[in-house]
């Protein structure tokens, strides 16, 4: 059975948030977990090997550079892309090039 | 040496959901395809048919600069901010949907469909305060020139929006001839044919061909036949 992809998002607009999670889990081979703090991100990612970390809405540029190195030290091959459009649309594709598909 | 890109009509992304009919220039949705992701900053280019009555319900967008331009008929646009607008052929709306907006668009007309272009483009900058525009396009009253419908300057032509863009729409008679320089280095030029038949550099294109070009000052574009072109000045790098 093929393992699923663990995919973490962090927005701090909940209800954007929640879209973009019911999109992503619509896909039987990702399961995504959503967070709305740099914290919860660090937390997450010690606790499970993520594959991709997507960042959504909300996020200081200074906050965005962080988490791209700190999540880097935590999980080497994670793949960290920034969210583009709010859920509709770009998110499979933002996915599927991040993953290498 | 110019650099091209040639998307013909049929090469384009389809999806069919009955009540709307979708056209994918880019990779969208359930169209994916690695080669075709983007031009510079020009993400999405969907030509969109929307049966009568129907649309769009509500959803949302981030960290977008969201264009949409009416070929037919009249959408229905309302968003989180509270704005209530329709917009029908002749005019161009700019939404930055920046840190999050909410909105529906829905064909005006219960009866005939509507045509329009959605066109989204990576902002220079992320996390913006969400911000909607919308203007007259003025290409029916100036025939054979390009008219810019779209800058990154509040205080230019057209409407604004977040990044290093510049659009240009123009009603090309058969046989004329216009010139288009861009409008800052390291930009290139998505030209996309709405009807008739252009030649840029050689190269034929017809209606719903896009064309992309950069690494060059500037380009002519022919007209082979009565034409409607839209030009998008779009930075080639971002950020």
């Amino acid at each position: 059975m093929k393992a699923e992809t663990e995919i973490l998002v962090i927005g701090t607009n909940q209800p954007i948030l929640e879209t973009v999670l019911r999109l992503l889990n619509a896909n039987e081979d990702w399961k995504a977990t959503g967070v709305n703090t740099v914290e919860e991100v660090l937390q997450a990612c010690a606790l499970k090997e993520y594959q991709v970390l997507l960042l959504g809405a909300g996020l200081s540029p200074q906050e965005e550079v962080f988490l791209n190195d700190e999540v880097k030290v935590l999980l080497p091959d994670i793949h960290v892309i920034a969210h583009y459009g709010g859920g509709s649309g770009l998110l499979f594709a933002e996915i599927y090039l991040a993953l290498g598909a | 040496m110019a650099q091209t890109v040639l998307h013909t009509a049929a090469s384009r992304g389809g999806a069919d959901h009955g009540w709307l009919k979708s056209a994918h220039t880019f990779s969208f949705a359930g169209y994916f395809n690695p080669e075709r992701v983007q031009f510079g900053a020009l993400r999405v280019l969907n030509d969109d048919t929307v049966d009568g009555g129907r649309g769009f319900g509500e959803h949302p967008h981030d960290n977008m600069e969201i264009i949409s331009i009416p070929l037919s008929g009249s959408l229905l646009h309302k968003d989180s901010m509270g704005n209530e607008a329709t917009i029908e052929r002749g005019e161009i709306q700019a939404m930055s949907a920046g840190t999050g907006i909410y909105h529906t668009e829905y064909n005006k007309d219960k009866s005939q469909p509507v045509q329009f272009l959605q066109i989204w483009l990576f902002p220079n900058k992320r996390n913006v305060e969400p911000r909607y525009d919308q203007q007259k396009i003025e290409t029916a009253s100036k025939p054979n020139q390009l008219v810019q419908v779209l800058s990154p300057d509040p205080n230019d032509a057209g409407v604004w929006i977040h990044q290093d863009a510049w659009f240009n729409m123009g009603k090309l008679e058969k046989g004329t001839r216009v010139d288009y320089s861009f409008k800052k280095e390291g930009n290139g030029a998505y030209v996309f044919v709405l009807d008739g038949e252009i030649q840029i550099n050689g190269q034929v294109l017809s209606g719903r061909d896009g064309f992309g070009i950069w690494d060059t000052a500037a380009f002519t574009i022919q007209a082979d036949t009565d034409a409607e072109v839209l030009i998008m000045d779009v930075p080639m790098e971002i950020a």
